[in-house]
């Protein structure tokens, strides 16, 4: 079937926007999250909504699923593709279409990166606020996906704050604008954050902010994690709403170091980066603040970024630390849990118990200030039993995450990786309900199966047990 | 018979009467139910019965949007208005669905916190503002309820309770339920819980208010020179590194004059504000908001306007320029959103046309639409209509209080 489906795409795209060959087929087969993998049953590279929603269309007809995949940088396996269904990768769509400093907008094509946008007004003084670790490669498309957030989310929000309007094609293959300024039901914000399961985003329209008067970027290093713990505590305490707080454990320096030199403080137990952004006046006063706090809570050394190269030195160890582990263990899983702040003590804790319950090592990278942990669980997958127990490990985290009122993700998604956690967050009911949602827009199921949702909901037809006609029947579809 | 059914939930129960009536359609019974459980049992008694329900928190915007299809049940949250939890350390909080947004604020303010969205409605209950997701002048910096929201709980039409989201800030976990409950008007359930990211109270607050005329005849009688058009000053303000929170317009009556203040909060709200001054020619500086501000203007009928932020000044000038008796406008300038206060709705389709080459859009909030539709285009009408079946096949949530009929 996916044969006979290849040559009736080829007949609605270019030739060589069509892939079948095997060995091309696999340079598809996963996401950032390498062990899922699926090879796709076809992938194609369309350049417009109107070839999107052509496929769409296609894959209603023979009723086979689809997968969209942007950059192909998540951590969820959102974008692992099926081996019976079509992968559209919007890689072709790089345009940025427009760029309204009036209006504070960018209006652009899903496959451009989240960098390009802030690359694109920079000189004219903005930026576009959501910065995930991946900014450099990662797709638009893919974070409107995802929810993506970053580390400067504290303070300016995730993607679904700063996504004013969408074209999206929906799993009908119909084209359709979501839009704030529109009456009705909030789809645009229903929408950001499905994990490519309600359709697939074609056009975006991003908020352009302003760039901060002042950026002040600080390296705190503590002799221990509590330490770093308590300065966060009595950062936000404070009335202060920092742009980011990060925090990284020993290991995690550790790795960081091996990996791109970032000469943090020798002897650290933990470092915290601190970073203010705003109005000069007002960072200057901050600052005096969390400077008096980090020492008051046993900082040993601060270090205080003068110019942007310092402020980029002091962020490189914070932004490498995920592909920085792979220099001191051989396979390691991301975690990507969330607890109120006031329990990362605890929880902390508890990590440390299961490493030495499983004799299994944990880096720990935060974001402090929300509570977003990515403890890195490291393994060699090379010993027997090792993998299984990093699974458990890290799955016993997110128990420790759910049972102290946090969640699962914070910024990577659930995607396949992380559905079966689903149940122990959210009862029956409220999964049930979440896919009324799903049901709305893809009935048949076909729009990114099997991801999110541990079980799917049968739709059916929409029961229709009205006591008279809809007063708009004629309008309907 | 139906009656003996909603008494048998052991929920407080009472006849309507002529104050219950929503938007002119008087309901035959008043629920005042206690806990979500309780808000459960009433909806699958009216699932069994085919009952209609509106539900209402402070009863403050009743009165607004199209009156219901049908109405039988009123659904009361006044007796749900705890604060559930409220960690301090964690700027997160927990509530019921009725507590009004005064008696929070009083409550946050002893933490030396706020739940950061204003309430153009004195009375509002929580319920009720991420129903109508109504916003006030602080809707620049921190955006709207759904902005601040980080959970919900709700009962479905057919009396299920679901949660999404949490009581964690950064959360990606499943589907947002609280989007798209908020301006929901009613129609997909009863919101009886909300979590909420909470703000630090900011140390300090400075308006800069200046007063712009219009019309250059009056030119001896003004104090300043003026700009006609607001637009410009309005770009500079918005793009000001002093930060302001709110930028907000009054044009509270027919005259030439209309008013520009600016909130700037937060640490050394001094200093900023003298920045936003000498931006402002000829501005105050105080530590107090003017009179209006925050509050909808007078009106018989109430319009929302919303437009891109850039062309907000052309808007207001599109606004002066139409034939619109006893109009007065207020609003987030700097957002691009404004409430238009009228004497009655003969004005809307003309204000409306105007608009829409500018890509605005106007809605009527509450009074008489002057035979307009209430609500404007709406690109993705087909698929609201889609979520409504699914979340309410019978239609018996608010039926026909929202946009395209729902």
């Amino acid at each position: 079937m996916i044969a006979t489906l290849a040559q009736r795409l080829k007949a609605v795209l270019p030739d060589q926007a069509v892939i079948t060959d095997p060995v091309r087929l696999r340079t598809y087969e996963c996401d950032g999250l390498t062990y899922h993998r699926a090879t796709p049953g076809v992938v194609v590279l369309p350049e417009s909504a109107e070839e999107i929603a052509a496929v769409v269309r296609l894959c209603q007809e023979f009723q086979v699923p689809f997968v969209a995949r942007g950059s192909g940088t998540g951590l969820s396996g959102g974008a692992l593709p099926r081996s019976d269904g079509v992968l559209i990768v919007t890689s072709r769509m790089r345009r940025i279409l427009d760029i309204d400093l009036p209006n504070r907008r960018a209006v652009v094509e899903p496959g451009v990166t989240n960098l390009a946008i802030t690359e694109a007004v920079r000189d004219a003084g903005y930026y576009y606020a959501p910065d995930p670790s991946s900014q450099q490669i990662c797709s638009i498309g893919g974070n409107v996906a995802e929810n993506s957030g970053g580390a400067h989310c504290l303070k300016y929000g995730f993607t679904v704050n700063h996504v004013l309007a969408l074209e999206l094609v929906t799993p009908d293959g119909d084209i359709v604008e979501l839009t704030e300024l529109d009456d009705g039901y909030d789809l645009l914000g229903a929408f950001i954050g499905s994990e490519g399961t309600l359709g697939i985003a074609t056009k975006i329209t991003v908020r352009l902010s302003r760039a901060p008067e002042t950026v002040t970027t600080l390296l705190a290093a503590f002799a221990t994690i509590e330490g770093g713990g308590t300065a966060v505590s009595s950062i936000i305490g404070a009335g202060i709403v920092p742009a980011a707080i990060e925090m990284m454990d020993a290991l995690a320096i550790e790795a960081a170091e091996a990996a791109v030199r970032c000469e943090y403080p020798a002897g650290a137990g933990a470092v915290l980066i601190v970073e203010l952004d705003g109005p000069t006046a007002e960072v200057a006063r901050q600052f005096a603040a969390v400077e008096r706090i980090c020492r008051e809570a046993g900082s040993f050394e601060i270090r205080v970024a003068a110019s942007a190269e310092e402020r980029a030195a002091i962020w490189r160890g914070r932004k490498s630390a995920f592909a920085a582990v792979g220099r001191i263990s051989p396979a390691y899983i991301v975690q990507d849990g969330v607890v109120p702040r006031t329990a990362l003590p605890e929880v902390l804790a508890g990590i440390d118990r299961l490493q030495e319950e499983f004799g299994i090592r944990v880096a720990n990278v935060f974001h402090a200030g929300d509570g977003n942990l990515h403890p890195l669980v490291l393994f060699d997958d090379a010993e027997p039993g090792q993998g299984e127990r990093a699974e458990t490990v890290s799955g016993r985290i997110l128990d420790l995450c759910i049972e102290h009122g946090g969640s699962i993700t914070g910024e990577h998604g659930v995607g396949v990786d992380k559905s079966r956690y689903m149940p122990r967050m959210f009862t029956d009911d409220d999964l049930a309900t979440m896919q009324l949602v799903r049901c709305a827009f893809d009935p048949g199921y076909l729009s990114n199966p099997g991801k999110i949702f541990p079980t799917p909901r049968l739709c059916g037809e929409v029961p229709r047990v009205r006591k008279g006609p809809h007063p708009h029947e004629a309008e309907l579809f | 018979m139906a009656d003996e059914a909603l008494a048998s939930t052991g929920v407080t129960l009472r006849p309507a009467g002529a104050q219950d009536a929503v938007a002119g359609v008087r309901p035959r019974w008043v629920a005042l139910p206690e806990s979500t459980e309780e808000v459960a049992a009433l909806l699958r008694v009216a699932a069994e019965r085919d009952l209609a329900v509106v539900p209402v928190g402070g009863g403050t915007k009743l009165d607004w949007g199209p009156p219901p299809e049908r109405c039988d049940l009123l659904v009361d949250l006044c007796c749900l208005s705890e604060v559930v939890e409220h960690v301090a350390g964690d700027l997160v909080l927990r509530v019921q669905a009725g507590i009004t947004l005064e008696t929070l604020r009083d409550r946050l303010a002893i933490a030396g916190q706020e739940l950061a969205l204003d309430v153009p409605v004195p009375g509002t209950t929580v319920g009720g503002l991420l129903a109508t997701a109504l916003a006030g002048p602080r809707r620049f910096r921190y955006g709207t309820a759904r902005d601040l929201l980080i959970g919900i709980t709700v009962v479905l039409a057919d009396g299920t309770v679901a949660r999404s989201g949490g009581k964690v800030v950064k959360n990606v976990a499943g589907y947002d339920l609280g989007k798209l409950f908020t301006g929901s008007y009613g129609t997909l359930g009863v919101i009886t819980e909300a979590n909420f990211r909470l703000h630090p109270l900011p140390p300090e607050r400075r308006w800069v208010t200046a007063e712009y005329g219009t019309d250059v005849r009056r030119g001896r009688e003004l104090r300043r020179e003026f700009p006609v058009d607001p637009g410009p000053l309005l770009q500079e303000l918005a793009a000001s590194q002093a930060e302001p929170t709110a930028i907000e317009l009054d044009w509270a009556d027919s005259g030439d004059v209309y008013t520009l203040s600016v909130l700037v909060e937060g640490a050394a709200a001094e200093e900023r504000a003298e920045a936003v001054r000498a931006i402002m020619t000829g501005a105050e500086l105080g530590d107090k908001p003017p009179a209006w501000w925050g509050r909808l203007p007078e009106h018989v009928t109430l319009a929302e306007i919303r437009v891109p932020p850039g062309v907000a000044g052309q808007a207001v000038r599109e606004v002066a320029g139409a034939d619109l008796p006893g109009r007065r406008l207020r609003g987030s300038a700097g957002a691009g959103v404004f409430h238009l206060g009228l004497r009655d709705g003969a004005g809307v389709t003309g204000i409306r046309a105007r608009l829409a080459p500018l890509g605005g859009r106007v809605t009527v909030l509450a009074g008489p639409d002057g035979g307009a539709d209430r609500w404007g285009p709406i690109g993705a009408l087909g698929l609201m209509r889609r979520v409504k079946e699914r979340f309410d096949p019978d239609r018996r949530m608010s039926p026909g209080r929202f946009a395209g009929g729902i």
